[in-house]
């Protein structure tokens, strides 16, 4: 009873404001909305007993994707009515698109069977009496490391790919260089000049 | 509880490692001396390609998996390696003078290009949905960087950003199509979901269809050819030389595993799709490619073509299909690379052009490049004996022996409208009024239009091993 209740919180709330996202007008209540609707995401995984993808969910979209998103809106300059200005000329073909695409949601959803042999095909089965962080710890550098190091592979490639694509070295830019700043000398700096009084240099 | 794990085998994967581990250390070799070590770095890049084509020819032949299951060693992952480390290791030698331009030279070019290597081995090798998707990602990603690296150049950015956002497209769909057959199979493993994929169901098809759209992108088949003309032409030429040649094997090669080891039960039904994929692009490679007046735009719809042609060898089903994949495959990389070091080698002393009638009269400024580029266009049309022929005998048989008479009817009438536009070459370089001379072709350029000029001239004499291997290689997957 309770966890229903919950569910039906969550998942309402979540829909709603996963609606006002792209309904509001102000891009910063966007925003919001997104992190709204992320919580409630996360309250849903915890329903589930996924304790750490909800944790996961908040910590990385909530914390750090949507105040990126944040900062983005905020700074850029764009003006949002203007983008969506002329959007509602399209509005026939995406009412078009979305039916076609309800239709085959319903087409796939309501015909859905679940295999006979699925039971039976589950890679990993779900673990009892440890948490979900441990049950991944207990996978992922064993039955996984494969995918682990691959996934590593595609984040050096494109951490190289950013800076290949986007660091400029400019001329003239002073860098500080602690070596020449250490092997100053005194000397060859600092005048020292005897200042009479009352004439000044 | 007791998770004592034992170590994965490694030694299956033993190529990837000295790929991946070689890239990290040039990585570092080039961030501590800059850009005036990209040569030393793109020739340490041919050598570890090198290294790991012989380690794989030297691999034992017969199957093997690691990871549990994720990674699977076979002739055909073998066979289909070596092909991608040959494209790529001359790919890599092409560039040399691209590499040597200084405003030009950057190290991470090679680099990226042993990374995106990795990415398709691992492709190539993928047991299931998710090294399927890491490979495919690993090597995507590099190729979209690549093509964007002549940064200050408007085209060149312009065919980084549109392969990109495509790119992201079809990965999508590819994940979209995943995650509904791991609905319908419960397991993302090729043989567990051969199993599941027995019982049928609409979101297996729904599943299957999106898997196979997103495979249909990275070998640019139509309809999802739409980025190949731009990005080619955009980005810059070595580099479209690279594009032409290893990710459309590797991507080809995931597509025959995927169809033939995890679909098997539901053949129909990817059957009718690679049909449709395999006409459409045979016929628009054909019909658009005849209006093109730049060459690499000329060679992304003779690709697109060819992947048509290769896809009526999956289209049957059968093992001597995917046998005349392979070899078609083989054939269609020497051809690619061959008349890309042509058109690398198309530069006059103010600069580099790429245009067909820039061409004309090459037969009198340089009979032998003349001679060979010829060679290769009729081979590129499949005029026997010249090997191109072989690569469309062996599909063509293959889908008359499995009854598919209207595909290799429309693949055999496609290929002689496309031997127009390749003929059409061989006239402008013959026949009409010279041009101004190209500057000297440079050493490498030369080796390789020769060698590949010669296996497409002399393949007929001794056809026996490319055939063999091939045959060997598509039974381990059956």
């Amino acid at each position: 009873m309770i966890p229903a209740l919950f569910f039906y919180l969550f998942a309402g709330v979540c829909v709603a404001s996963a609606l006002m996202v792209v309904a509001s007008r102000n891009p910063v209540h966007s925003v919001l909305f997104l992190i709204l609707a992320f919580v409630n995401a996360a309250g849903l995984f915890i329903l589930m007993g996924a304790e750490f993808l909800a944790m996961i969910l908040v910590v990385v979209y909530v914390g750090a994707v949507a105040v990126l998103f944040l900062f983005v809106v905020m700074m850029l300059d764009v003006d949002f009515v203007q983008l969506r200005h002329g959007a509602m000329q399209y509005l026939p073909v995406g009412t078009l698109i979305g039916l076609v695409l309800l239709v085959e949601l319903l087409l796939v959803t309501g015909a859905w069977v679940i295999g006979p042999g699925v039971q039976k095909t589950v890679a990993l089965p779900i673990p009892t009496g440890v948490s979900n962080a441990q049950a991944l710890g207990l996978v992922l550098y064993t039955r996984y490391v494969y995918f682990f190091q691959a996934a590593g592979l595609v984040l050096l490639v494109s951490m190289i790919g950013a800076i290949v694509l986007t660091l400029r070295h400019k001329p003239g830019v002073r860098r500080q260089v602690i070596s020449d700043q250490l092997a100053r000398r005194k000397e060859a700096i600092i005048e020292l000049r005897n200042v009479r009084p009352g004439q000044g240099l | 509880m007791n998770h004592a794990a034992e170590l994965p085998a490694l030694f299956p994967a033993m190529p990837e490692i000295i790929l991946a581990v070689g890239a990290m250390v040039l990585i570092l070799m080039g961030a501590f001396r800059g850009n005036q070590s990209t040569g030393a770095v793109a020739g340490f890049a041919v050598m570890l390609l090198i290294a790991a084509g012989v380690v794989v020819a030297v691999m034992p032949s017969e199957t093997s998996t690691t990871f549990g299951g994720s990674f699977v060693l076979d002739p055909f992952a073998r066979f289909f390696k070596l092909l991608v480390l040959v494209g790529s290791a001359v790919a890599v030698v092409m560039s040399s003078e691209f590499l040597s331009t200084p405003d030009r030279a950057r190290f991470e070019y090679p680099v990226l290009i042993v990374l995106s290597t990795t990415g398709m081995l691992m492709l190539i090798s993928a047991g299931d949905l998710i090294a399927l998707y890491l490979g495919l990602e690993l090597m995507s990603l590099s190729l979209y960087v690549v093509a964007a690296i002549d940064r200050d150049r408007l085209k060149s950015t312009e065919a980084g950003l549109k392969y990109f956002v495509l790119g992201a497209l079809s990965s999508g769909m590819l994940l979209y199509g995943a995650s509904l057959v791991y609905g319908s199979t419960g397991t993302v493993t090729f043989a567990g979901i051969a199993q599941g994929a027995a019982a049928g169901g609409i979101g297996l098809t729904f599943g299957l269809v999106f898997l196979l759209a997103g495979l249909c992108f990275k070998i640019s088949a139509v309809p999802f050819h739409m980025w190949t003309p731009d990005v080619y032409e955009g980005a810059p030429t070595p580099i479209t030389a690279f594009f032409a040649a290893a990710p459309k094997v590797a991507a080809m090669a995931v597509f025959v595993r995927v169809a033939t080891t995890a679909f098997p039960t539901v053949g129909v039904q990817w059957q009718q799709i690679v049909v449709f994929v395999s006409i459409a692009s045979m016929t628009l490679g054909s019909f658009a490619a005849i209006g093109q007046t730049n060459i690499k735009r000329l060679m992304a719809y003779s690709s697109i073509g060819h992947m048509g042609f290769a896809l009526i060898g999956l289209a049957s089903g059968t093992v001597e299909g995917v046998q005349g994949v392979m070899i078609y495959m083989t054939i269609y990389v020497a051809m690619t690379l061959g008349t890309f070091a042509c058109i690398i080698a198309m530069k006059r002393e103010e600069g580099p052009v790429e245009n067909i009638a820039d061409l004309a009269g090459l037969a009198r400024t340089k009979p032998g490049v003349a001679f060979l580029l010829a060679m290769l266009m009729f081979s590129l049309a499949g005029i026997p004996p010249l090997a191109g022929f072989f690569a469309k005998f062996y599909v063509f048989l293959a889908a008359v022996n499995a009854g598919l008479y209207a595909l290799a009817v429309i693949g055999v009438v496609t290929s002689v409208v496309g031997a127009y536009y390749y003929l059409a070459i061989v006239k402008v370089m013959y026949f009409d009024e010279p041009a101004p001379a190209f500057v000297p072709m440079r050493g490498e350029l030369g080796v390789v239009l020769a060698v590949t000029g010669l296996f497409v001239l002399l393949f007929f004499v001794w056809p026996a091993p490319l055939v063999d291997a091939a045959s060997t290689a598509a039974k381990s997957l059956f």
